[in-house]
């Protein structure tokens, strides 16, 4: 396929921004993206875009302009965002288009997701004895991760305590304040191993990346953010996924690892070639399962890398540069898509205070949701 | 002691010792819990009454009601999967342990509980893993 570059990029800050609804967050994010790449929404050719619970995003053509242009909507979970870059991306390596737009917002009520049995064709029972948290989910794989690999409570209060150091200095992140170690540890505990702070929270925000081939990036003169690889995968036979009144006796692999394994394929490189990585944080046992899940170390490994730093800003390879999910909030239809933002600003050397030193060349993130969906994407500058 | 109802049809039975009720698929072999109805390609079969903890957790706030319909005082309940020898891996909630004394490989046993009552004053029964020797 052709090569397709990221010509411009935007965000609206991610958190609680009562004035704005969701589609509106969106909007404020096609803007700032346009005008980073020097065009106007009348240069669009199409697009694709995505929300979990703020609405149609097609829609978005009241706020930018009546140009006629197709917009496809993307329903599908924490990997929209992935999706709807996937989709821009195959418009044009295709040939078809020369620019278009992906994009993603979301606006989230307060407090954890609320899902109902019917909606994931499960009895009511499961609902009514209280299985029905995702929360629990997160909490019993990582407990059994924990026990099979010896990852201590420590290494978990550490990568929280990196999310919220490092989104002192990522303008558009949510928590932007340091906790430390102690108190991360001691917060109070919402399910066994997972304190308060290990955990991110629902919430709201809009990004949007501009997508052109290379002969229309050349002319803006931004043929320099290339896209590699753009995969997403759902889950193999043997996979533990949230909302699961069973599993089999004979356990399976996990759709990061095929949508990992896919993107290194389609881009020829492998985990040891990454310069930086976004890797999907719901809460803090979930960085540490997906860095191996994503090959960058063995399981066990973590526990060192986390006290050791490695993969704090500086480190071998830095994680969650932005603070990740933890301290930026999770808007399902933007949070991928988030991870890409932080990633051409990193390759384009634009970190600020939080910029991975050593000019970083390659770029992974990395997002993983319910029923068992994961999207991979590798940036080359 | 009022009129006791099951949460569900199917789900477990009592007697002789309390075990849950899966599905065996008629092709393949492979259990589910709980036993898929309407297609005809499961059959229901009854699951050892033990096995080991698979992992655990706590629930610590009260989940959201709905779909939640355990008494509004809410005290926290552990749960857990449970590696059933042979059968399938099931989630379950936790009774009669110390959440300190929770461990993964601990033997399990199947045991029916009384969950709340409904709006008619029934009581409300529905099945629980507890540490073997404990009920």
């Amino acid at each position: 396929m052709a090569d397709v570059f990221i010509v411009g990029i935007g965000i609206h800050p991610f958190g609680r921004t009562d004035a704005l609804s969701g589609l509106q967050q969106g909007a404020y994010a096609v803007g700032k993206a346009l005008r980073d790449a020097g065009l106007e929404w009348a240069d669009m050719q199409f697009g694709f875009g995505g929300s979990e619970s703020s609405g149609n995003a097609d829609t978005i053509v009241n706020e930018m302009g009546l140009t006629g242009i197709p917009i496809i909507n993307v329903r599908n979970g924490c990997a929209t965002g992935g999706s709807s870059l996937i989709g821009t991306w195959q418009g044009i390596a295709s040939g078809q288009y020369d620019l278009g737009v992906a994009f993603g917002f979301d606006k989230h009520p307060r407090g954890a997701f609320n899902a109902m049995p019917s909606e994931y064709s499960l009895p009511d029972w499961y609902g009514e004895v209280g299985m029905m948290v995702t929360t629990q989910f997160f909490a019993m794989k990582l407990q059994r991760y924990m026990a099979q690999y010896g990852i201590s409570h420590e290494a978990l209060g550490r990568v929280a305590q990196k999310a919220f150091d490092n989104a002192v200095h990522a303008p558009h992140a949510w928590r932007r304040s340091p906790v430390d170690l102690d108190t991360i540890l001691t917060s109070t505990m919402i399910s066994d191993p997972l304190t308060k702070y290990m955990f991110c929270s629902p919430a709201e925000g809009g990004v949007a990346l501009i997508l052109a081939s290379e002969k229309k990036a050349r002319e803006l003169g931004r043929a320099d953010i290339r896209i590699k690889a753009a995969v997403t995968r759902s889950r193999p036979a043997g996979s533990f996924e949230v909302f699961s009144p069973s599993l089999s006796i004979e356990r399976g692999g996990a759709p990061t690892l095929l949508a990992s394994a896919a993107a290194f394929d389609m881009a020829g490189i492998g985990p040891q070639d990454i310069d930086v990585a976004q890797l999907q944080d719901t809460e803090s046992g979930a960085e540490i399962m997906h860095m191996a899940e994503n090959g960058f170390c063995k399981d066990g490994e973590q526990e060192e890398w986390l006290a050791e730093g490695w993969s704090r800003i500086g480190g071998r390879l830095p994680v969650n540069t932005d603070g990740g999910c933890l301290a930026c909030g999770e808007p399902i239809g933007a949070s991928g898509l988030r991870q890409v933002y932080e990633n051409v600003l990193q390759l384009r050397g634009a970190g600020g205070g939080r910029q991975v030193p050593g000019n970083p060349r390659t770029a992974y993130t990395h997002v993983y949701g319910a029923p068992g969906i994961s999207g991979v994407t590798i940036l080359e500058r | 002691m009022g009129e006791v109802i099951d949460i569900a049809e199917g789900l477990f039975v009592a007697e002789p010792q309390p075990a849950l009720l899966g599905g065996r698929h008629k092709a393949t072999g492979r259990i589910v819990f709980p036993c898929p109805t309407g297609t005809g390609d499961y059959e229901p079969i009854r699951l050892p009454h033990r096995g080991t903890l698979w992992s655990w957790t706590v629930q610590r706030f009260r989940p959201k009601t709905p779909p939640y319909a355990g008494p509004e005082d809410f005290v926290p309940f552990a749960l857990g999967y449970v590696e059933l020898p042979g059968a399938v891996i099931v989630e379950t909630p936790l009774t009669a342990v110390a959440f300190e004394d929770l461990k993964i490989g601990m033997e399990m046993e199947t045991v029916l509980i009384l969950f709340n009552e409904d709006a008619e004053g029934r009581k409300i029964r529905t099945f629980a893993f507890a540490p073997v020797g404990k009920d």
